[in-house]
This record gives structure tokens, C-alpha cells and sequence, in this order.
């Protein structure tokens, strides 16, 4: 983008701007998010919240609620996600097109929060699905999901369509669903998909020399 | 309401051959309930269902307590209804019901037959309590899906061993933490590095 910074503020001062289409692709596509209409608990009021008057979601361009995956760019889940409900969150997320992006939105939906020692609720989307934007609180209020939304704004103006640096979904090669657990006789089969997760290293296999360092 | 001691005998008179004893949970609650043998359950919560005195037409809760082995005493899972009359104002009748831990032998009559809106409670304790409801019409799992074999609520159940990661760990969840491999703050990496030397 070799293009005089100097010369570009001079020629958008009389009304022409010059831009690498990339940088225009990605401001279309961060401005006009649509999000999949759908809740799992007491997040999804403030999700509502957001969405009303209030807060004002559409300044965002996010405003556009779909209750269908196949029209949603983004799964917002907000909520807690019971082991009997995981593989159809899965599924959803399955059948929105590509390029899509999900917000796991308070402390149930990033780790099982309060339930975590439970034996029905899943202690986070994450193990199932890749998440872009973690929101912590319970629930967390509507400003703090408007932020997620500008973090996921960044990311996406962030983007690159060049070869090296695409997203994973340019590749036409990458798979583009993930694993769907099915119901076990204790625990959903497989508990974690290994490919989306993986769990800190026990601190057993943590040398001394990084503990030293540390 | 007459008192609890009045409604027992009455209910005695009026089932032939069961037993029912006073029960009070400890310290004495102001709802001293009624326990009943396996056989006449049926009986006696019909009986206060139909009887003028008490129409006893609302059944608002079943619920299931898991009583582990005590003393030599063998455990036992409890079924509690609580019966109140919307016709008379009048209420609760708390009945009680007691069968074996065991799971083959853990079974007591159904009270749907009589309370529509028993239906979905005691499918609820049979799946969290894996209590067997003997004349219910679809005893199927509610809240765990079908295919999964434990019962979560009884308190010998094993939690899970998905405690990969435990930020906070502590008590049980440390143990079990250790148990799974889990992760430990950095100060408890200090102290097992500092036992190894």
C-alpha cells in the first residue's frame, strides 16, 4: 500500500478517498454484522437490551437479528450451555455460511461459570467451537457486549486477503464444519474437541527452568 | 386444618392396614409429614384427594432425598408429595414414601393416576434419583438425555472428571483437579517443585 499519507489526507479533503480494497471490503463487512437470533438463559435478556432502544445495537450495524443460521454471520451465545443443548449450539453454528464469528457472552458460555462443577452444564463453548470474543460477567451488561462487538469489528477490519495471511475459510480445502458431540452414557462423546481446544499444560509438565524464569 | 396426630388417625381408619407414622425433620419444622408404607401409598393419597374433609385436589411438588447409610442403618431414597386443597384453602399434607438405594429394588407406586400434574416431577425424580415410578404413564428421562445411564442428584454419584482447567481450585475441586491432571496457580507449581527437591 504504497500510497503517500500526505497525498491521501490532501485528496480526502476534497472528497476522494483512496483505499486498498481490502481495507473497503472488510469496513463493508464489519459494519453490517448479522447476528443469529438466539439465547440459551439470562444473557439473552441483556443481548435484548442491547439490541433495544437503549443501547442501540444498529449503530453498530449489528442490528439485523436472523432466526436462521443460514443468513447469520455471527452466533452470539449468550447463555448457559447445558450438555443436552452443545450439539445443537454446534449444529447452528454448522450451518451459518462462512465467513462467521462467534462471542461467547458471560461467565456460563466462556467456562460454565457458577455451574462449572456441575454434571449437565458445559464449561464453555470453546471446547466445541472457536470463539473470537470472550465476554466475562454474569450476565455482562450491555456496554460490555457493544465493546465485544467493536473488538470483533477490529478483527474483522484487521483481516487480510492475501494469500499468506486469509482467513481460514478462503481456503477452499479447510474443513468447513466442526465435530458435533453426541450424547454418551455419562458425558458427551467427546467431552473436549481437541481441534478447537486444548487445556493449559498440567503443572506437572511445567520444567523449573520456567518456573525459575517465571 | 385439624392437627397432624387427628389426620393420621383418620387416614388410618380409613385405609385399612396402613402404616403411617409422623415424621419431623430435625430441627422440627412446622410441616410434620406423614410417612407411608410402599403399598398403601396409593390408598392414603387417594383417600385425601376424595375425602370431603380435605380435597386434596393439588399435588404442588414431588421431590426425591437421597439418605445415604448411616450406623448400620441401610439408606434409603425418599419420595415426598405435597398435597394442598385449592377447593377448601387448606394445606399441606406432606406424604412421604421410602424405598431401597438399590437401583433394581428402588421403586413406589406412581401418584399420577391421581394428579395429572404429577407427571413431569416424577419423571424428574427418576431421572436426577433414578427412583422407579411403578403405574406412571411414560417414565422417561426430563432433564438428562436418554442415553445417559447415571443419576446425578443421588450423592454417591461421581462428578466428571473434565476439570482440565481450574483456575481457582481448592477443597474437593483441588483434588479433583489433581485427579484429572488439571492446572494449579503458579504458586502451587512453586511448592510441588520445591517437594521434589
Amino acid at each position: 500500500m504504497a500510497i503517500d499519507e500526505e497525498l491521501r489526507s490532501e485528496v480526502q479533503n476534497h472528497g476522494v478517498f483512496i483505499l486498498p480494497f481490502e481495507q473497503l471490503y472488510n469496513w463493508g463487512r464489519k459494519s453490517s454484522i448479522w447476528p443469529l437470533q438466539f439465547g440459551l438463559a439470562c444473557c439473552a435478556i441483556e443481548m435484548i437490551a442491547t439490541a433495544a432502544a437503549r443501547h442501540d445495537l444498529a449503530r453498530f450495524g449489528a442490528e439485523v437479528f436472523r432466526a436462521t443460521p443460514r443468513q447469520a454471520d455471527l452466533m452470539i451465545v449468550a447463555g448457559t450451555v447445558t450438555k443436552k443443548m452443545a450439539p445443537q449450539v454446534v449444529r447452528l453454528y454448522n450451518q451459518m455460511p462462512e465467513p462467521k464469528y462467534c462471542i461467547a457472552m458471560g461467565a456460563c458460555a466462556i467456562s460454565g461459570g457458577p455451574f462449572k462443577d456441575g454434571y449437565n452444564v458445559l464449561k464453555g463453548i470453546d471446547r466445541y467451537i472457536p470463539v473470537d470474543v470472550h465476554i466475562p460477567g454474569c450476565p455482562p451488561r450491555p456496554e460490555a457486549l457493544l465493546h465485544a462487538i467493536m473488538t470483533l469489528q477490529r478483527k474483522i477490519a484487521g483481516q487480510h486477503l492475501e494469500k499468506e495471511q486469509r482467513p481460514r475459510w478462503y481456503d477452499k480445502t479447510a474443513p468447513a464444519e466442526y465435530l458435533i458431540p453426541t450424547y454418551g452414557e455419562h458425558d458427551l462423546e467427546p467431552p473436549v474437541n481437541r481441534e478447537v481446544w486444548q487445556p493449559p499444560r498440567s503443572y506437572r509438565d511445567v520444567t523449573l527452568e520456567e518456573v525459575k524464569k517465571a | 386444618m385439624e392437627a397432624i396426630e387427628k389426620i393420621k388417625e383418620v387416614a388410618e381408619q380409613a385405609v385399612s392396614g396402613a402404616q403411617i407414622e409422623i415424621v419431623n425433620s430435625t430441627p422440627a419444622a412446622a410441616q410434620p409429614s406423614l410417612l407411608v408404607d410402599c403399598e398403601h401409598i396409593y390408598a392414603v393419597a387417594k383417600f385425601f384427594k376424595e375425602d370431603p374433609r380435605f380435597l386434596m385436589d393439588f399435588c404442588s411438588c414431588v421431590t426425591g432425598v437421597d439418605y445415604l447409610p448411616k450406623d448400620d442403618k441401610p439408606g434409603y431414597i425418599e419420595v415426598v408429595y405435597h398435597l394442598y386443597s385449592v377447593a377448601l384453602k387448606q394445606g399441606p399434607i406432606v406424604l412421604k414414601v421410602r424405598a431401597p438405594r438399590e437401583l433394581e429394588q428402588c421403586s413406589v407406586p406412581s401418584l399420577t393416576p391421581l394428579w395429572r400434574g404429577c407427571e413431569f416431577q416424577e419423571r424428574e425424580a427418576y431421572d436426577l434419583y433414578g427412583v422407579k415410578f411403578d403405574g406412571h404413564p411414560d417414565l422417561r428421562r426430563i432433564l438428562m438425555w436418554d442415553e445417559f445411564k447415571d443419576h446425578p442428584m443421588r450423592k454417591d454419584y461421581e462428578p466428571l472428571l473434565d476439570c482440565e482447567w481450574e483456575p481457582t481450585p481448592h477443597d474437593d475441586t483441588l483434588a479433583r483437579a489433581e485427579k484429572a491432571g488439571g492446572i494449579v496457580p503458579p504458586s502451587a507449581i512453586e511448592e510441588a517443585h520445591k517437594a521434589k527437591r
